[in-house]
């Protein structure tokens, strides 16, 4: 404790002072109480003195509540019988003044003392672990975690919003450093999942509603009619080769080429069963056609499906819901929308793929013919500290821009490369040796500056930009631009977020419970994330983040019971007049009312009384505000404690 | 802690409690420590476990035992963790403020504010700045009910 806080904290001061408060009957201080050394003294002061409460003054009671709380036990007192001063983080951190810092904390430890003499023994209670996890989002991220879980046992359901799993991993060519075929090695583990008997997977599905909590959540999954019989589809292919609508711009190769109504969003699609796209379908807009159901060798189309609802109970929810780019009209000055030979790198990795619409012969969109020359631009949108873009790196752009350039290069020598960059930043194995090799040995063309605009010029475009290193402006030819747009969370990441109560940051991704110690948990007990929805990262962190967030779900998974949290809301029957304003401010539905017989000044009578579900109330007190009588109140921070602690401190 | 106060007019140094729900803002003010933001030693703080557990009667305890301004923060709007709390924070509060009007003080002295666990910066600004207007306030005399002592 002395040397963290005793910087500008005088602690033996702060022992003395509050020696001579009544019922203080010992008082020390220690240099670390979090300690094994602390937590005897903290036991043998228990035995020694017969003390019947505790006052730590230390670090944040988020980070060593449960560490004195379960000294506290085994000095054989309750553990709710013990309260923590904050004087770190809310006290000798925050103030340079030794003497100021001495006072504040002396106040915290009073307020302190004077909540504890009211604190009550209290006894968590049990709720039963529901031993099935559901992962939301079927990208590389949530497939390894339900691999992952599955592998340990238990069981696991996927939600995919799209018709099949695989992610943006799928759209992807090649992976940087070591160039591997990205849809090669998702593929597998794609198939793995499909196969394993504990997963189960729900393509073209989202979550409708969740409710409970930690152990025993329950989700509402809406499956999305897929106006195709899953069953019996053998995944000819007939029915897409025949559709006559055939101008949908195709989601999976970004809009490079169409796609029928009925479709299979890529060859490798899991489930290799298509959907039938209703805004696109001539039966569903005009009632015409119908011919895929005519054509169907299995008669498996069914215009008449409707939307299903399956509802399932969950122990833990992993969010893997992945990302997407930001649009790159916001950004007028590069021209996305005018010239078609602006593209953005999501477009190039579906242009350089061999499974891709030109089946990986690059070439201009404009006029099909090979481009002599690419620029590409970093920082589309990141690093962008204006209202249109996101002040955060987004991790990947520098190394899959260097990926571009040089496979490009490989392939095509001739082509002239330029990369524009704010700084180039390549930290991770084998990254730095990577884009080095790129500028080195394959002549790509690095140039530190910014991009101004793109205009067209003779045939071609001119990219407009400066060189900071020669501290000039210059114009770059190029016939291809290519756009590093920020990396985004998904659009419905908050809609998740509200719905599960799992905090989310300002630019849409989620919170973890502690950036450094609980990196793959939310503040919400129970719910996991997983990939890139926490923050950018590139596929093999997003594997390992993955592997992170099944262990914390099988750990869940694998207890029998957990306790709950004592600290609830309690009715005093005497006092309840049964208004029931209670139970119109509770978010979980915890309360109810029953007619019960209570002893009213000395009379027995029968009148409607609030009862607390305490395995539903999470304990947020919004019940003990609205009670007009206070018969409601709040274990753990009762009316009481808290108005001690107000008049400590005051 | 009027002792502490040591009210002449220079330097009145005001008592400013704080309200911070245990999700965002007390987490918030946790990360002020660990990231040295500094603010005034004025600004103490009352954990509970949401913005909504704050009773207007804690509020007004306060007031009456010679706090000089008092400040809830809770999570964003959205953002709460229990869902609503922080809704029923606004509504109250602002009722709240009314009330103080009404009663002649001054309802600058009663803030509401939305920091998150991720906000340390923001944490040590808005303390700052709401013990700068405190200060500027001067002492509350009106509510200050010299019998509580």
């Amino acid at each position: 404790m002395r040397k963290h806080i005793a910087a500008t904290v005088d602690v033996a001061r702060v022992a003395e002072s509050v020696r001579s408060i009544p019922d203080v009957a010992f008082a020390t201080d220690y240099r670390y109480m979090c300690s094994e050394g602390g937590q005897t003294l903290l036991r043998q002061a228990v035995k020694e003195h017969g003390l019947s409460r505790i006052v730590v003054c230390a670090c944040s009671p988020r980070m060593h509540e449960a560490t004195f709380r379960k000294a506290a036990k085994a000095a054989g007192l309750n553990p709710y019988l013990v309260e923590i001063a904050n004087i770190r983080e809310h006290c000798s951190w925050v103030h340079k003044d030794k003497e100021v810092g001495t006072a504040k904390a002396i106040a915290l430890a009073k307020a302190a003392i004077a909540k504890v003499r009211l604190n009550t023994p209290l006894t968590a209670g049990e709720s039963p672990v529901v031993k099935r996890a559901l992962v939301i989002g079927g990208g590389i991220a949530g497939l390894q975690t339900a691999l992952d879980i599955a592998e340990a046992g238990y069981k696991v359901d996927i939600i995919e919003k799209s018709p099949s799993i695989g992610g943006k991993m799928a759209q992807l060519d090649k992976t940087f450093p070591t160039l591997d075929c990205s849809a090669c090695i998702l593929t597998p583990k794609m198939v793995d999942a499909a196969a394993h008997e504990n997963i189960t997977i729900h393509t073209y599905s989202e979550l409708e509603k969740v409710s409970g909590y930690v152990g025993q959540f329950e989700a509402v999954i809406r499956k999305k009619a897929r106006s195709v019989a899953v069953d019996r589809c053998s995944g000819c292919g007939l029915c897409m080769e025949k559709c006559p609508s055939k101008k949908a711009a195709s989601e999976f190769d970004e809009g490079l080429r169409t796609r029928s109504a009925i479709y299979i969003p890529f060859a490798q699609a899991i489930p290799n069963v298509p959907v039938i796209d209703r805004e696109q379908c001539l039966k569903f807009q005009a009632d015409k056609c119908g011919l895929c159901a005519k054509i169907c060798p299995a008669g498996a189309i069914e215009y008449g499906q409707e939307d299903e609802l399956i509802t399932n109970k969950y122990g833990a929810i992993v969010l893997a819901t992945g990302f997407t780019t930001i649009d790159p009209v916001r950004f007028g000055e590069f021209g996305y929308l005018h010239h078609k030979d602006v593209i953005t790198s999501l477009e190039f990795e579906r242009l350089t793929n061999a499974a891709g619409p030109t089946q990986g012969k690059l070439v201009k969109l404009s006029d099909g013919k090979k481009p002599k020359s690419i620029v590409f631009v970093s920082c589309v949108g990141s690093r962008d500290t204006t209202e249109r873009g996101k002040s955060y790196c987004s991790k990947i752009c520098c190394m899959y821009t260097a990926k571009h350039a040089l496979l490009v290069k490989e392939k095509y020598p001739d082509i002239a490369v330029k990369v524009f960059y704010i700084d180039v930043r390549t930290p991770g194995k084998g990254f730095d040796e990577f884009q080095r090799r790129a500028v080195e040995e394959y002549g790509v063309e690095y140039i530190k500056g910014m991009v101004g605009k793109v205009t067209e010029e003779g045939g071609g475009l001119a990219v407009h930009a400066s060189d900071v290193a020669a501290g000039t402006k210059i114009v770059a030819e190029a016939d291809l631009v290519v756009l590093a747009t920020a990396v985004t969370p998904s659009s419905d990441a908050r809609k998740l977020a509200s719905m599960l109560s799992a905090s989310i940051d300002t630019d849409d991704f989620y919170t973890e419970a502690h950036p450094k110690l609980r990196p793959v948990e939310s503040p919400t007990a129970g719910i996991f994330l997983s990939g890139v929805c926490q923050g950018p990262k590139d596929i093999p962190e997003t594997v390992a983040q993955a592997g992170a967030a099944a262990v914390k779900a099988i750990g869940l998974l694998s207890k029998d019971k957990l306790l709950t949290n004592p600290c609830v809301a309690h009715v005093n029957e005497t006092t309840c007049s049964g208004c029931l304003a209670c139970e119109k401010v509770c978010p979980y539905g915890a309360i109810t009312a029953d007619y019960k017989q209570v002893n009213s000044k000395g009379l027995k009578e029968r009148r409607l009384i609030a009862h607390v579900n305490e395995a539903l109330c999470q304990g947020c007190g919004a019940c003990s505000v609205a009670c007009p009588s206070g018969a409601m109140d709040l274990r753990g921070f009762s009316n009481k404690q808290i108005m001690a602690e107000v008049d400590a401190l005051c | 802690m009027l002792a502490e106060k040591q009210s002449t007019e220079q330097n009145f140094e005001p008592l400013i409690v704080a309200f911070c729900c245990n999700w965002c803002s007390y987490a918030g003010a946790d990360l002020a420590g660990t990231a040295r933001r500094s603010y005034p030693a004025n600004v103490k703080i009352i954990k509970v476990p949401c913005s909504c557990r704050v009773n207007p009667t804690f509020i007004l305890r306060a007031f009456l035992r010679g706090a000089d301004g008092v400040i809830i923060a809770g999570c964003h709007p959205g953002d709460c963790h229990y869902t609503t709390g922080n809704y029923f924070t606004r509504r109250r509060m602002t009722l709240l403020m009314g009330l103080l009007g009404y009663l002649g003080v001054d309802k600058a002295r009663l803030r509401v504010e939305w920091v998150s666990a991720a906000e340390g910066n923001k944490f040590a600004e808005v303390m700052t700045d709401f013990a700068g207007t405190i200060k500027a306030l001067g002492e509350n005399v009106k509510l200050r009910d010299l019998r509580c002592k």
